[in-house]
């Protein structure tokens, strides 16, 4: 008898250890805990101006024209496909979004996409109602940052 | 009694394992010690890179495959001298005219030696050269896409076999006619009998320039005796500014070679000084002569689409007329491969016929030129004595011995093709250190850098020619079987099988490195200058021009723009011009309409690429993505709507109206 729980014991064993290398990159725990801000290991920082490679807030005062123009036509190149200003497309109408997020929020979603909609709780959120992934269209810190300038003025 | 049959059954289980285990063990053919010893060698672990690539030709698919060594897997392959319908190359209007030829337009060819790009005697990681025997021609695919970037034809030849092998510093790119043609004063291929082989057939041998940006251009060809060469290496180090040739049929057969041509105990290798060869083409000397050829390249200044030029003629230097060209070095017999050592003082010969590996010393040979000590000369080319050129013969190096490379550590490593198996030789001794089995009937072999003057001596792979129960049957035909072969220590260790795509002949290998840091990921959309781009979904239109409609249209994840398009007509000869928007890496688009007949388009991020289609027949036609692009890539598609010929349907089109 003792032989046979010896051996039950070793296969149970075994097989844990092989079930156990085979979850790969799935993240149990943050699947198990709620949404919520507190647990979504972000600080207050990432919340409201998202994670990416903008840290610092942005803050945008007087429209610089040039500026605004420049990030007219990157918009026009790498996001008019799937973003209008005042409706619904492939992704969120973006006329007011300046409303509704920060410019750095706004920058870190077009510089790190990817990364926003793995573990930002708002990103996520938008992930589910459109379903399409925003694409990393590889745009510079400048680039992201003239297309804030853009969304922020009359021009757009 | 109940409980003691369990008790037996559990014992019984790992026992069977066990015997399972041990049986498999042994099951495949192999000398190698232990499984797991070989296994650890060649596992790469999920996610983890290989450390080599591995270039192979692919013979007859007229393709380049690419293997990660040590593991063995296939990572990629490069459409080069064949239509590939998979991505469209050689179908779309971007690609077809790299297959042009002065024959037109050639969707075939057989892929014959692979081999890299180097600085300095080193492999570089830049481009990686491909002949094609049937229509003479040579590729240059440029590493940093993996793409073919050109084709330039080879004028008066006849089968380019002895190609594409580079000069030290890339200077210049090897080619040969394999089979010789009778020509006349003008190059021209003349309407001769056959049986006026002996006085009427010539040969070629041809060096491409090769520029700073990888330019091809035919420099000069040496007019030849009409033999059938075969194989080339260049010189490096001392030998530098040298380039070597084996050719057979000394006999000038032209039927039944296999037994015509092999009965001369020794032919000929061509030991040309390229060095001055270059220097008379500089000061004008030889003539220039008709020898029409088209080179065929990708025009970055116009969206990279492939353009063809017609050049007609060439400069030919003639060895009869122009001293210090070619010698003749007498090796026995019919010999195949012929490759320098990394030291550059060695010239070994794969004599396939012969009992012996022949090593010709390049000191000797240059000291019997400096004292013309010559035994006789054909067609104006001065033969040199075998006995005063030899470094020294291997003894007992397995039957027929057909290509060598080096470890850099003082050993060759030759194929015998007969006795399947891979012969290790120390160079300055000429002695057999050791030998292993092959799986079956190996032709080249390749070791990363092992023809050029810096080897990483690591790994083997041995190209096997006939696969038979190797794996898992497939039907009469069956992919080549590729063997790795560990090489870092005394004794050669066989650790892996895998097989190949194709017939690969030759093939290349590099440190990885060399090639990860040149990568394009994708192509920048700003500096698209495609003429039929569109680089924003504004741009998207469609024009007609008589009975030619050009759809300029985008992709981005996960539609298209246009995605419903009225007012096409039958008999209308329909242009999609797909630019694919996206900016990321590895998210192409894919572009396919019913009824085309030509192939699909497969977009990179950044790039144009033009699918004509002639619709037969009224109704609407769907059209779609076909690369798994998004979770919605199921509803990335668009309809065509198709009128008669006489209607008045105005064009409607867009996306999302």
């Amino acid at each position: 008898m003792k032989t046979i729980q010896l051996l039950f014991a070793t296969m149970i064993a075994v097989s844990v250890l092989v079930i156990g290398c085979g979850g790969n990159g799935g993240d149990a725990a943050s699947k198990s805990s709620p949404k919520t801000t507190s647990e979504s290991g972000l600080s207050e920082f990432e919340i409201k101006n998202g994670i990416g490679p903008v840290t610092e807030e942005i803050v945008i005062g007087e429209i610089d024209a040039e500026i605004a123009q420049k990030g007219a036509e990157v918009f026009e190149l790498k996001c008019s496909a799937c973003h209008k200003m005042n409706e619904r497309y492939v992704g969120p109408a973006l006329g007011d979004i300046l409303e509704l997020r920060t410019p750095a929020y706004v920058m870190n979603m077009i510089l790190n996409p990817d990364g926003m909609v793995k573990k930002h709780p708002e990103a996520k959120k938008k992930l589910q109602e459109f379903m399409t992934p925003m694409p990393n269209q590889n745009l510079s810190q400048d680039e992201a940052r003239a297309i804030a300038e853009y969304l922020a003025s009359d021009i757009k | 009694m109940k409980k003691q049959t369990h008790n037996h059954r559990f014992w019984i289980l790992p026992v069977i394992t066990l015997i399972g285990v041990m049986l498999y063990g042994c099951s495949s053919q192999g000398d190698f010690s232990s499984n797991t010893d070989a296994a650890q060698k060649v596992y790469v672990a999920p996610g983890e890179y290989d450390e080599f690539y591995g270039f192979m030709s692919g013979g007859y698919n007229g393709q380049l495959g690419i293997y990660g060594i040590p593991s063995g897997r296939h990572l990629f392959t490069v459409p080069v001298f064949s239509q590939a319908a998979v991505n469209g190359y050689g179908y779309t209007d971007e690609t077809k005219n790299m297959l042009n030829t002065s024959h037109g337009f050639v969707p075939w060819g057989d892929a014959h030696h692979p081999e890299l790009s180097q600085t300095n005697g080193e492999t570089d990681g830049r481009w990686i050269f491909i002949n094609e025997n049937n229509t003479p021609r040579i590729a240059r695919i440029g590493l940093d896409e993996f793409r073919t970037q050109e084709i330039i034809e080879i004028p008066n030849s006849a089968g380019n076999h002895a190609s594409a092998f580079v000069t030290p510093n890339t200077e210049y790119v090897s080619a040969a006619t394999r089979f010789s043609i009778p020509m006349d004063e003008n190059m021209k291929n003349m309407d001769a009998a056959i049986d006026s082989y002996a006085e009427t057939f010539k040969g070629t041998i041809s060096f491409i320039k090769v520029s700073g940006e990888g330019k091809m251009n035919v420099d000069f060809q040496i007019l030849m005796p009409g033999f059938d060469y075969d194989l080339s290496h260049a010189g490096k180090g001392p030998s530098d500014g040298w380039a070597f040739f084996t050719s057979y049929n000394s006999e000038e057969a032209h039927t039944l070679l296999e037994i015509n041509a092999s009965k001369n105990d020794k032919d000929f290798i061509a030991a040309i000084n390229w060095e001055k060869a270059a220097e008379y083409a500089k000061e004008g000397k030889g003539e220039m002569l008709p020898g029409k050829h088209v080179r065929n390249y990708v025009d970055h200044d116009e969206g990279g689409i492939v353009k063809t030029e017609v050049i007609e003629e060439v400069r030919v230097l003639d060895p009869r007329k122009l001293d210090g060209l070619v010698y003749f070095l007498p090796t026995p017999k019919s010999p195949h491969g012929v490759d320098v050592d990394p030291t550059g003082k060695y010239i070994v010969a794969g004599g396939k016929l012969s009992t012996v590996i022949p090593v010709h010393s390049f000191a000797k040979m240059i000291e019997s030129i400096d004292s013309e000590n010559y035994e006789g000369e054909v067609m104006g080319i001065p033969v040199l004595k075998y006995d005063s050129i030899l470094h020294g013969e291997v003894e007992n190096p397995g039957l027929g011995p057909l290509h060598t490379e080096f470890d850099g550590k003082g050993y060759a490593y030759t194929t015998a093709f007969i006795s399947s198996e891979i012969v290790k030789w120390d160079i300055e001794k000429t002695e057999v250190v050791d030998r292993i089995g092959t799986y079956y009937s190996p032709g080249h072999l390749m070791i990363p850098g092992g023809d050029s003057q810096k080897p990483d001596g690591k790994y083997l792979v041995a190209l096997n020619k006939i696969t038979k129960d190797r794996y898992l049957p497939t039907g009469p035909e069956m992919f080549h079987s590729a063997q790795l072969i560990d090489i870092s220590g005394d004794k050669m260790q066989l650790l892996l099988d895998f097989p190949t795509e194709g017939e690969p002949h030759y093939a290349q290998g590099i440190a990885a490195e060399k090639v990860i840091k040149r990568q394009k990921r994708f192509y920048d959309l700003a500096e698209n200058s495609h003429p039929y781009r569109a680089t924003s979904e504004k741009q998207t239109r469609i024009e007609r021009d008589g009975k030619e409609v050009h759809v300029y249209m985008t992709t981005i994840r996960s539609h298209f723009s246009p995605d419903n398009i009225e007012g096409i007509k039958v008999g209308d000869k329909v242009y999609f011009h797909v630019t694919n928007l996206e900016q990321d890496w590895d998210v192409p688009h894919g572009f396919a309409i019913k009824g085309a007949n030509t192939a699909e388009l497969l977009i990179m991020p950044g790039e144009t690429l033009t699918l004509t289609w002639e619709p037969k027949e009224v109704g609407v036609y769907p059209f779609y993505c076909t690369d798994f692009c998004s979770a919605l890539h199921q509803e990335m598609q668009g309809y065509v709507r198709v009128s008669p010929e006489s209607s008045n349907v105005d064009f409607k089109y867009g996306t999302g109206q």
